[in-house]
């Protein structure tokens, strides 16, 4: 298959006498290309009943589906006796009982020139991450408008999401022309407007069509209707317009997916060309280790090739023996992408739990992963007057544009170069769900330029002096449960045999370097983050450290984990039933937050997130400090 | 001379071997879902191609329900020796046991505890973290909404409003213990796609596909091939000699045949371009409601 000739040898063989069909069809199919476009508009726009339209016009709704349609247009439909094509697209039960398209659906149809996939997607301001999650793939957006409402706030916001995600092609369809009369003047109106807000939205080509889905004018063939309209229909459009072909003439980049190496003689790099081409004995280069070498062969089951192009999936066969693996990218040497840990970018928020900067997530891009924190939220996005407003943090559906830095550097170029290279999703590390999406805009710094004082005096050196093995001795717990008494005790006793330690607590954190920090979620997250620093530096300096922090959530506990080496970092839960905590409360506190005096209490009205896994689990119920204490000092000696 | 531009069926061909690789480069055992029909052919047959020169790294697992055609098991274990692929065949002792069959329980019953336990089974004692399966989005609508990586809990149940999003070629293959994922590779492929695919390369598929004379029997509308003497005659029916194949497989009193006289590739891409219905119009199983196949994916059906 991809190697040309064999469609070519294959039609031959069908014979033309006797199936003259299939021989035309397979001779349509040589020349025939792929065009994947969404189609958005708000509820009611019409959007399923256009595509049901194209569907049953194009001749892919079958009997026994058209019966079920009839079926279902009785019970469900909004169009009295005639069909509700929107009933055809709309798959999800709870979609057909609420009358409206929940999640995004692929639909497919094909004339003799184009196969098109269809991202069906819903309206709603809630669905923004469904719209974009459709956008990413399209290659033209269809913006619906309603011609009796004109353009709407929802115009504006799926105009917006549409050229966020890199659609360059617009087609903005003005619907239910009927319902005013086939009037021009509606039209042109409707257009005058959309061009003058959408100019600054880059796209590279609008297109305005009346159409009426319901009734097909203008959607497969010109209508008599709007004989003022002189341009073509959707369906013709949708079968011409020019896609980028410049993403042919963008450099090579080959994110490599997996090494294939079945035995000692063949060792081949596998992944799909995301721009450009290649050739055989062009040199190429590790984005990442700058290493660079000669393609030897490029190899697909139906044989090698001599020159691969944007979109195939090959195995590339180097020269030499080059270290490479999964997540590294391949281009030419001439023309290399940004290599950083540090870049700015717009996020999409996709989670119920609103992004924390200062959280650690995973980063993935095509074939990359590493972890990586938000350093700088620098704004969030209106996505429907397009201003940009100050924010803490980023809640479902919502837009912002960050700064990230990565754990490790990651080989990228910008967004807007290139849709595959430029993307990357992030995911929650205790829920392994995709909180949201990304695209590069620019990078922040070379990560090269940074290297790292290389000291004489070592971590090694001075924890040899102190005859000590440094640790961080994490103690977390409810407000109450006993971490600080039985901390104190530990510091206490390992003072007594001589070694050198550091107590980090409430007290001498949240009142100096800390005092910037309240109790919401993102500033605990930051007060930890701080916090775990702190410790890892005094561990750096050869110190025992004890943090004695609530620090109510995993994922920071995590991160904190993987900020020390191997075994430096020692979780001890301390665990004492709220209950017991609350009735205890030494400080009052629990009192005055059931009053509802304190907000965002540990335990109350903000959550605590027990250690899966602590090192060590202190049950403090009916036992004595200091027995708990020693079960401590007896772990780490 | 100017590049090659990729045809549609080029593209289709390149997501699919990208989304296998996906696979093996994440998870630690997946395996294929093997039904032995046209559209476990094609997914096979990019399979050996996504790791080409090696073999695919995982395991083909076959969930039989003791009711399949003849010819399909035939097929089947003749694919696996030519191939030399690691067959795995499950079938669920416990329905075994019960008696469980299409005749006597209904299609209901005997799909979910043939089929749908099975695979379950299967699933857990082999902890496959990741399956693929080669499912298509235009089959049904349910399927249409379906993410290529498709999340199962750790009951393998679909939760259809809780999908993760899916952008660009940039999978979350994150599973915890336990939990696995779906994967559909010919998501975006139609029913004349595959045909096409077939013809082009040459796919060989289970002879039923093409047309024949067969001893059918015309039952609740469809025509039922008489494939073992567990089928018994009804009342007014009798066994006649159809030319007949079929456009799906599956279990054998689940399935109806069509009339036809295609028998050869080119005969059935032929048909196809003038066909009238859909192809799950042969199944049994669809038929019971509107959103029958959702409810039987929440359930941890395919
Ligand atoms: N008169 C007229 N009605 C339309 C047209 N397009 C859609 N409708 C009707 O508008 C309503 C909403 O359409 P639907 O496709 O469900 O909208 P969606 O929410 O965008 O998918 C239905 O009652 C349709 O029949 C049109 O071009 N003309």
């Amino acid at each position: 298959m991809t190697a040309q000739g064999q469609l070519k040898i294959k039609q031959d063989e069908i014979n033309e006498v006797a199936n003259p069909e299939v021989a035309a069809f397979l001779r349509e199919q040589e020349n025939k290309s792929m065009l994947r476009f969404l189609t958005c508009g708000s509820v009611d726009d019409g959007k399923s009943t256009l595509i049901g339209r194209l569907l049953y016009d194009t001749k892919l709704i079958f009997e026994d589906q058209l019966a079920a349609l009839e079926k279902d247009s009785r019970k469900h439909g909004t169009t009295g006796e005639d069909f509700d094509f929107a009933l055809l697209v709309d798959g999800l039960e709870a979609e057909r009982e609420q009358g409206i398209t929940i999640d995004v659906a692929y639909r497919f149809f094909a004339t003799s020139k184009r196969k098109f996939i269809v991202a069906d997607t819903p309206g709603h301001e809630q669905y923004t991450r469904n719209m974009a999650t459709g956008a990413s793939t399209a290659d033209v957006a269809i913006v619906l408008i309603d011609a009796r409402q004109g353009i709407l706030r929802q115009t504006r916001r799926h105009s917006f999401i549409a050229s966020l995600l890199g659609i360059k092609h617009i087609v903005l369809a003005i619907n239910k022309i009927d319902l005013v009369n086939y009037s021009q003047e509606v039209f042109e109106r409707i257009t005058g407007e959309y061009l003058s807000f959408a100019k600054d939205l880059g796209f590279a080509s609008i297109k305005p069509i009346p159409i009426s889905a319901r009734f097909g004018d203008n959607v497969i063939e010109p209508s008599e209707n709007t004989a003022w309209y002189q341009g073509p229909s959707l369906l013709q459009h949708l079968e011409t317009v020019e896609i980028d072909t410049d993403i042919r003439d963008l450099p090579f980049r080959f994110p490599v997916q997996y090494v294939n190496r079945p035995n000692l003689d063949f060792r081949g790099f596998a992944g799909t060309i995301a721009s450009g081409r290649v050739t055989v004995g062009q040199t190429l280069a590790v984005a990442n280790s700058g290493k660079t070498s000669k393609v030897k062969r490029l190899v697909t089951a139906n044989g090698d090739l001599t020159y691969a192009v944007e979109g195939e999936s090959i195995t590339i066969v180097l020269e030499d023996e080059v270290d490479i693996s999964r997540g590294n990218l391949l281009v030419p040497t001439n023309a290399r992408p940004h290599v950083a840990d540090q870049f700015a970018a717009h996020v999409v928020w996709f989670d119920e739990q609103a992004l924390m900067p200062g959280r650690s997530y995973l980063l993935r891009t095509e074939t990359d992963q590493t972890t990586a924190t938000i350093t700088d939220l620098q704004h969030k996005i209106d996505v429907n007057s397009f201003a940009h407003e100050p924010a803490k943090s980023l809640e479902l559906n919502e837009v912002g544009f960050c700064n990230i830095a990565t754990q490790a550097p990651i080989a990228f170029d910008t967004y807007k170069e290139n849709r595959v290279t430029g993307a990357f999703i992030l995911i929650d590390r205790m829920t392994n769900a995709t909180v949201a999406a990304g695209m590069i805009e620019n990078p922040l710094r070379r990560a090269s330029n940074v290297h790292w004082q290389a000291l004489d005096v070592n971590k090694t050196a001075r924890a040899a002096q102190k005859h000590q093995k440094p640790a961080v001795l994490w103690f977390t717990g409810l407000s109450g449960s006993g971490k600080s008494t039985v901390a104190n005790i530990v510091e206490k006793r390992l003072h007594l045999l001589g070694m050198h330690t550091y107590i980090l607590d409430g007290d001498n954190v949240r009142h100096g370097l800390n005092r910037d920090l309240g109790f919401t979620d993102e500033d605990r997250v930051e007060n930890i983050r701080r916090v775990a620093e702190v410790a890892k530096l005094m561990a750096d300096a050869g110190l025992i450290v004890l943090v004695s922090f609530i620090s109510p959530f995993r994922a920071e506990r995590q991160t904190a984990r993987e900020l020390m080496p191997k075994g430096e970092f020692i979780e001890v839960f301390v665990d004492t039933p709220i209950e017991d905590c609350a009735a205890r409360d030494p400080k009052g506190l629990y009192a005055k937050a059931m009053r509802g005096e304190l907000k965002n209490f540990t335990g109350i009205d903000s959550p605590y997130e027990k250690p899966e896994k602590p090192e060590i689990h202190l049950k403090t119920i009916g036992r004595d400090p200091a027995d708990l204490a020693k079960e401590v000092e007896d772990y780490i000696l | 001379m100017s590049d090659r531009k990729l045809t549609h069926l080029q593209r289709l061909e390149a997501e699919a071997i990208h989304i296998f690789r996906e696979v093996a480069a994440n998870f630690e055992r997946p395996v294929m879902l093997y039904s032995v029909g046209k559209d476990s052919s094609v997914l096979m047959h990019l399979a050996m191609k996504a790791f080409y020169p090696a073999k695919p790294p995982f395991p083909f697992l076959h969930v039989d329900t003791t009711w399949k055609f003849r010819e399909m098991i035939t097929f089947r274990d003749e694919m696996a020796k030519k191939l030399g692929f690691d067959l795995l065949v499950h079938i669920n002792p416990d329905g075994v046991e019960q008696g469980i069959g299409p005749f006597s329980h209904g299609s209901n019953v005997h799909t979910h505890v043939m089929k749908t336990l099975g695979l379950r089974q299967a699933l857990d004692m082999y902890k496959f973290d990741a399956a693929f399966g080669g499912a298509r989005r235009d089959e049904e609508k349910s399927r249409a909404k379906e993410r290529i990586f498709s999340f199962r809990n750790d009951q393998h149940g679909w939760d259809p409003k809780n999908q993760r999003p899916e952008m660009w070629k940039i999978y979350n293959t994150k599973v915890a213990p336990g939990e696995s994922i779906r994967v559909f590779p010919i998501s975006n492929w139609t029913e004349l796609d595959i045909w096409q695919y077939i013809l082009l390369e040459d796919i060989p598929i289970v002879p039923l596909y093409f047309a024949a004379k067969r001893p059918v029997v015309e039952r609740d509308g469809m025509l039922i091939m008489v494939d073992d003497d567990r089928m018994k005659l009804r009342e007014g029916e009798e066994i006649a000699e159809k030319l007949i194949r079929f456009r799906t497989l599956g279990c054998y009193p689940l399935t109806g045949a069509i009339e036809s006289d295609a028998t050869t590739l080119p005969d059935i891409v032929r048909e196809m371009l003038v066909a009238k219905t859909s192809e799950r119009q042969g199944r049994a199983i669809d038929k019971d409601e509107a959103g029958s196949m959702e409810k039987k994916k929440r359930e941890g059906y395919f």
